[in-house]
């Protein structure tokens, strides 16, 4: 596992997704309120692109007639089948034990900690003054 | 430590040259139709709009949340709605898969269930023109279905005699939920003339006809709807075979396009069970059930039915037998399946060929 810089943390607000590769694996990057958190762009069951899935809420019900919502902005669906991912562990919600989206370490880092390594930023100009979107894959 | 069913062995080498039967083109507009159509029937659609046998025409039964019933990735970048931009459709599915050769179906706009017959006899013409000006010529790899008006089978022949020979068509398509049973007589003129021209009817899950489409009433849920379209083309698939469709007309072949693979071998057995104490109440048929389903009908894929265990799938496809099914994408809808990942099972590689290709071949003739 390394560290890889791959955004600056205002290019992706809270809300916001963003598609990068590191080590050649397409990692969809979300910004749920603030936190961030890394998945592989592709969905288990067919490889759907996850970071064009919506983000919405968790919908239970102990009996027909009643439900409950949870969790607002915190499921993903992918694009294709819309089956229900967690967004912060990529955990599927119809076979959570078996069936995962492969999920990375996602932190901020200040570009003065970046600076001085061992992170890995190919692609994303450095400074000083900014705070970075951290990758570990 | 999580499983990824992509970490399975998924079907490699689609590259051979895929045959995908069931792809969906679209209109950006029902307008893009009025070159193909006469200026009353242009006035018609303007002032008076699409009929047909259903309540609430605004709305349908599919759900909401794929809007246009599709993947969220298909919707073109110089806009339209998804399957609209050939390019387009040409990156992200002929060329993305190498395939060789995808059946295009028309699900809206198509002329096949209006309620106006003349209207609907001069849609069905205006779609096939557009089919063929607009799709396939453009690129050979695609194959239109002549449409039809399914219910005016004397409008129905004349449109299959006006494109019958042209080889961008191969089949002819009509809306499976209908007013009566598809194997009644007042819709044989329409499979003689396919017969008779050498075409497969191509039966894609479509239509209105105002009843529900499960036999008990109208269900609450579209989890519930999305399945009982395959339960409807059960009751077709029934009908066919026993009114005498396919023994009448032993070249006939039929492709069943969209509705599931698994209740295929417990309806054959449960019809060839009556045809062995009731044959007499329908002598016409030569010989059970199933012998007609396993040498004139054809069944598409997708949605592939995905068994508990993915290797029991293997059983399936054999009872079936492997000579009837016909890989499909369903591309752009939201139910699509991807030629590399969605057959989960190990095939051979006579199998994989005759899935992916050549079963194909032979339906359609190609």
């Amino acid at each position: 596992m390394s560290k890889h810089v791959v955004a600056m943390v205002r290019e992706i607000p809270p809300g916001s997704r963003k598609l990068v590769t590191v080590r050649g694996r397409p990692i969809a990057v979300f910004n749920i309120k603030g936190e961030f958190y890394g998945l592989l762009n592709r969905c288990p069951h067919q490889g759907g692109p996850m970071c064009e899935g919506v983000l919405t809420g968790l919908i239970e019900s102990d009996e027909p007639g009643t439900y409950q919502y949870s969790r607002a902005g915190e499921i993903l669906r992918c694009p294709w089948h819309g089956w229900e991912f967690d967004v912060k562990t990529g955990q599927s919600y119809c076979d959570p034990e078996k069936i995962s989206v492969r999920n990375y370490p996602v932190e901020v880092a200040p570009g003065q900690r970046v600076v001085q390594g061992p992170y890995v930023a190919e692609t994303i100009p450095v400074t000083v003054e900014e705070e970075y979107v951290v990758v570990d894959v | 430590m999580s499983q990824s069913l992509l970490d399975r062995p998924s079907v490699p080498g689609t590259r051979l040259g895929l045959i995908d039967c069931d792809v969906h083109h679209a209109m950006r507009s029902p307008r893009d139709l009025d070159p193909y159509l006469a200026q009353k029937w242009r006035d018609h659609l303007g002032t008076y709009g699409s009929r047909k046998p259903v309540p609430f025409t605004g709305t349908s039964p599919y759900f909401k949340s794929a809007p246009a019933l599709s993947r969220k990735d298909t919707w073109p970048p110089n806009g339209g709605p998804p399957g609209s931009d050939l390019a387009f459709l040409q990156e992200q599915l002929l060329d993305r898969y190498g395939i060789e050769c995808g059946m295009l179906h028309l699900l809206s706009m198509t002329g096949m269930d209006q309620r106006n017959q003349e209207f609907g006899a001069a849609l069905c013409r205006a779609v096939n023109h557009w089919q063929h000006e607009v799709w396939t010529q453009k690129d050979r790899r695609l194959k239109a279905a002549i449409v039809v008006p399914g219910e005016d089978a004397a409008a129905a022949v004349q449109e299959i005699e006006y494109w019958a020979g042209n080889r961008d068509f191969a089949q002819v398509s009509m809306v499976t939920h209908t007013i009566e049973p598809l194997g009644r007589r007042r819709y044989w003129p329409i499979y003689e003339a396919a017969a008779a021209h050498d075409l497969p009817i191509g039966l894609h899950t479509s239509g209105f006809n105002g009843h529900a489409v499960t036999p008990t009433g109208w269900s609450s849920y579209y989890a519930e709807e999305h399945h009982e379209v395959a339960i409807s083309q059960q009751a077709l698939v029934t009908s066919l075979v026993c009114e005498g469709v396919l023994a009448r007309l032993p070249s006939l072949r039929v492709v069943m396009v969209e509705c599931g693979l698994a209740w295929v071998p417990s309806l054959c057995w449960r019809l060839d069970q009556h045809w062995k104490r009731m044959r007499d109440e329908v002598p016409h048929l030569d010989g059970p059930p199933s012998s007609y389903v396993k040498s004139q009908m054809w069944f598409t894929t997708q949605p592939m039915d995905e068994p508990e265990r993915p290797a029991d799938l293997s059983k399936i496809l054999e009872w079936i037998g492997w000579d009837r099914i016909l890989f499909a994408t369903d591309y752009p809808h939201w139910d699509f399946d991807d030629p590399e990942t969605a057959v989960k099972v190990k095939l051979t590689e006579t199998q994989r060929r005759m899935i992916f290709r050549d079963n194909a071949r032979a339906a359609y003739n190609l």
